[in-house]
C-alpha cells in the first residue's frame, strides 16, 4: 500500500513534467531537450534556497523561475540566434549541468530537516496514525502529502486549460500549428516559442523542486532521460484519453504520468533491475511511436492478401 | 494607400542560383482599387506580393503603406494593415484548432493579444453571422477541426478570416489555382463580392485569363521581375482573355528573339 501510495504521489508530481514536455512537443511541435537540465535546476535551486532557511513557497516559486529563464534562453538561441531547436536544448541542457553543480555547491544535497511545502503538509496530521480508506489503512501523513500534491496539479492544469482559452494562449496553439498563418495574422511567432518555452521549463523545474521536496535530496543526475519520461507520459495519456483536444490532452498527461509510474513500481517489484529501467522506459517510447505505423502498415498488407 | 519604389530583391546573390526576382518595381495604388497581377511563370509576381507583406525584406527600395513607411517592418507587423490568402489552402488555417478558434485569431489581427477569452459569447454569435453570410453551410459546425473541412471550404475560411477585420490592402496569391474549377469558382465569387462590398484595397496575383480580364479595375502584367503593362479605367474594362493571350505570345515571341540573337552572337564571337 505505501508503494502504491509512493507511486501515486512521484507520478502526480512527475505529471508537470509532462505538462512541460506536452507544452513544447505537442503544442509548440518544439523538440525541447532542455527539460532534462531544467528539472534538476528547479531542483537544486529549491534544494539549495531550502538548506539556507528560505520560505519553501518561496524556493519553489524561485526554483520555478529559474527554469523558466532556461526555457527561455533555448528559445532565444533557437530563434534569435537560428540554432536548430534540439541543439539549442541540448547546449542548455549541457551548460545547466555545471550552473546545477554551482548553485547545490556539491553533486548532491540533502534537505535533512529543512523545512518543505511537503512537510507542512506533513504535519497537518500525527505521526504514526493511519486512516482508513476503504478496505486500506493508510499513512495518515502520506495522504496529507498527496492530497497537497494533488490540488497543486489540479491547480496548475486548470490554469494551463484556461490560458490556452485566452487571446495569448490560442495564439501559442496556432504558433506550433501553423506558424505561417499566425505570422500572417500579426503574431511574432519567435516570442511566441520563447514565451511557451519558459512556461515549459518553468512547470519542469516545478516537478524538479517538488521532486526534491519529496525524496529529500537533490542530485545532480536526477535529470537524466526526464525528457524521455516525461514523452512517455504524454504519449500514454494521448492513447489513453484518444483525443487532441486541449482539455484531455492535459488530463491524459497526468493519468499518463500516474500509469507509467504503477507500472514501474510493479516492475521493479517483479525484479526488473533499477539499472535496465531508462532502457526499458526508452524502447517503450520507441515502441509507442513506431507501433501506430506499424500497425496500419500491416493491416493495409491484410486487407490487400 | 501602398506606394512601391524601385523595388530590387535579389535571391541566393553571388551563387550559381541566382535569381533577379524583382528589377525595380514601382507602382502605387490608390484606396479602394482592385488590381490583378498577372505574368509568366519566375516573372516576379509572387514575390512582389511576398515582399509587400514582408516575408522578405528587399534589397533596395522602398514600401509605403497606409502612411507609413514599412520597408524595414517585419512580416508579423505588418499584419496589422493586411490580411492574406495564400495559393495553399493549408497555409491560411490551422488544422488542429476549431473553425471558431481559427476566426477568433484573425479577430485579433494585429493587435496586442492579452489574457482575455479568446471567444466570448458575444463574439461567437458574430462570427457565426459570418459565417452563415457566405452561405456555405458551416455554421453549425464551427467547433469542428479545420482539418476536416476540404481545401475549398479552408479556403473560403481563410478568405474570411483574411477580410474579418477589413484589412488597409489584402493580398491574394492565386488563391484558387490549387482547387477544383467548382470550388475555385465560389471562392473567387465570394471574393468578388467582399471585395465590393467592404470596398477592400486589393493585389490579387493569377493564373486565369478570365479571372484578369473580368475582375478588377486595374490589371499589371510583369516580366522578368519588372512591370511592362499596366492597363486602367476604361482599357482594363476592355481587355478580353483572348487579348491578354496575346500579349504573353507577344512577350513569348519577345523572349525567343532575344534567345536568337544571343546564339547568332555566340556563334559570330565565341
Amino acid at each position: 500500500m505505501t508503494l502504491l501510495i509512493g507511486s501515486l504521489t512521484m507520478g502526480l508530481i512527475l505529471s508537470l513534467l509532462a505538462f512541460g514536455v506536452l507544452i513544447s512537443f505537442r503544442i509548440l511541435a518544439f523538440r525541447d531537450l532542455t527539460a532534462d537540465g531544467s528539472l534538476t535546476l528547479g531542483g537544486s535551486v529549491a534544494a539549495a534556497l531550502l538548506v539556507s532557511g528560505w520560505n519553501p513557497w518561496l524556493a519553489t516559486l524561485l526554483a520555478i523561475l529559474a527554469g523558466a529563464l532556461a526555457g527561455a534562453t533555448t528559445g532565444a538561441l533557437a530563434t534569435k540566434c537560428r540554432i536548430n531547436g534540439l541543439l539549442a536544448g541540448i547546449l542548455v541542457m549541457t551548460a545547466l549541468y555545471s550552473v546545477n553543480l554551482r548553485v547545490m555547491g556539491k553533486s548532491n544535497v540533502p534537505l535533512m530537516d529543512s523545512r518543505t511545502i511537503l512537510s507542512s503538509a506533513q504535519q497537518m496530521a500525527k505521526e504514526n496514525t493511519k486512516w482508513d480508506i476503504g478496505l486500506w489503512q493508510v499513512p495518515a501523513q502520506d495522504v496529507c502529502v498527496i492530497g497537497l500534491v494533488l490540488l497543486l496539479i489540479a491547480a496548475v492544469g486548470a490554469g494551463m486549460v484556461a490560458f490556452f482559452r485566452t487571446n495569448l494562449g490560442l495564439a501559442m496553439r496556432a504558433t506550433g500549428d501553423n506558424s505561417d498563418m499566425i505570422r500572417a495574422l500579426g503574431v511574432d511567432v519567435d516570442w511566441m516559442t520563447t514565451l511557451g518555452l519558459a512556461i515549459a521549463n518553468g512547470l519542469t523545474a516545478f516537478a524538479g523542486a517538488l521532486l526534491v521536496q519529496y525524496q529529500g535530496f537533490a542530485d545532480v543526475q536526477m535529470g537524466i532521460g526526464m525528457v524521455v519520461l516525461g514523452f512517455a507520459s504524454v504519449i500514454i495519456g494521448e492513447t489513453l484519453v484518444g483525443s487532441r483536444v486541449v482539455v484531455f490532452l492535459i488530463c491524459g498527461a497526468v493519468m499518463g504520468s500516474v500509469l507509467f509510474r504503477l507500472l514501474v513500481a510493479i516492475a521493479l517489484r517483479w525484479g526488473l533491475n533499477p539499472n535496465d529501467l531508462k532502457l526499458v522506459t526508452a524502447v517503450f517510447v520507441l515502441v509507442a511511436l513506431v507501433a501506430p505505423d506499424l500497425w496500419k502498415a500491416a493491416r493495409k498488407r491484410l486487407s490487400f492478401a | 494607400m501602398l506606394e512601391l519604389k524601385q523595388l530590387v530583391k535579389t535571391f541566393h546573390r553571388g551563387t550559381p542560383n541566382e535569381v533577379r526576382a524583382l528589377r525595380g518595381v514601382t507602382l502605387t495604388i490608390e484606396r479602394g482599387s482592385f488590381v490583378v497581377v498577372i505574368g509568366t511563370n519566375g516573372s516576379g509576381k509572387s514575390t512582389l506580393l511576398n515582399a509587400v507583406a514582408g516575408s522578405f525584406l528587399v534589397d533596395t527600395g522602398s514600401i509605403k503603406m497606409s502612411g507609413q513607411d514599412v520597408t524595414r517592418w517585419p512580416e508579423h507587423r505588418r499584419a496589422k494593415f493586411i490580411g492574406r490568402v495564400f495559393q495553399n489552402p493549408f497555409t491560411g488555417t490551422a488544422p488542429n484548432l476549431s473553425i471558431a478558434e481559427n476566426l477568433a485569431l484573425a479577430a485579433k489581427r494585429g493587435r496586442r493579444r492579452g489574457l482575455g477569452w479568446a471567444l466570448d459569447s458575444n463574439l461567437s454569435d458574430q462570427l457565426r453571422e459570418r459565417v452563415r453570410r457566405m452561405g456555405l453551410g458551416m455554421e453549425d459546425r464551427l467547433t469542428n477541426a479545420i482539418g476536416s473541412l476540404s481545401g475549398g471550404q479552408r479556403q473560403s475560411l481563410t478568405l474570411l478570416m483574411a477580410g474579418l477585420m477589413k484589412p488597409d490592402l489584402l493580398l491574394l496569391d492565386e488563391h484558387t489555382a490549387a482547387l477544383d474549377p467548382k470550388s475555385a469558382d465560389q471562392v473567387i465569387r465570394l471574393t468578388d463580392d467582399m471585395i465590393q462590398r467592404d470596398k477592400l484595397t486589393t493585389m490579387m496575383v493569377t493564373h486565369s485569363m478570365h479571372q484578369a480580364a473580368y475582375l478588377g479595375d486595374r490589371l499589371i502584367m510583369m516580366v522578368r521581375g519588372q512591370i511592362i503593362h499596366d492597363f486602367q479605367g476604361a482599357e482594363k474594362r476592355r481587355l478580353t482573355p483572348e487579348a491578354l493571350l496575346e500579349r504573353f505570345e507577344e512577350v513569348r515571341r519577345m523572349d525567343q528573339l532575344d534567345e536568337a540573337a544571343a546564339e547568332e552572337l555566340r556563334l559570330q564571337y565565341v
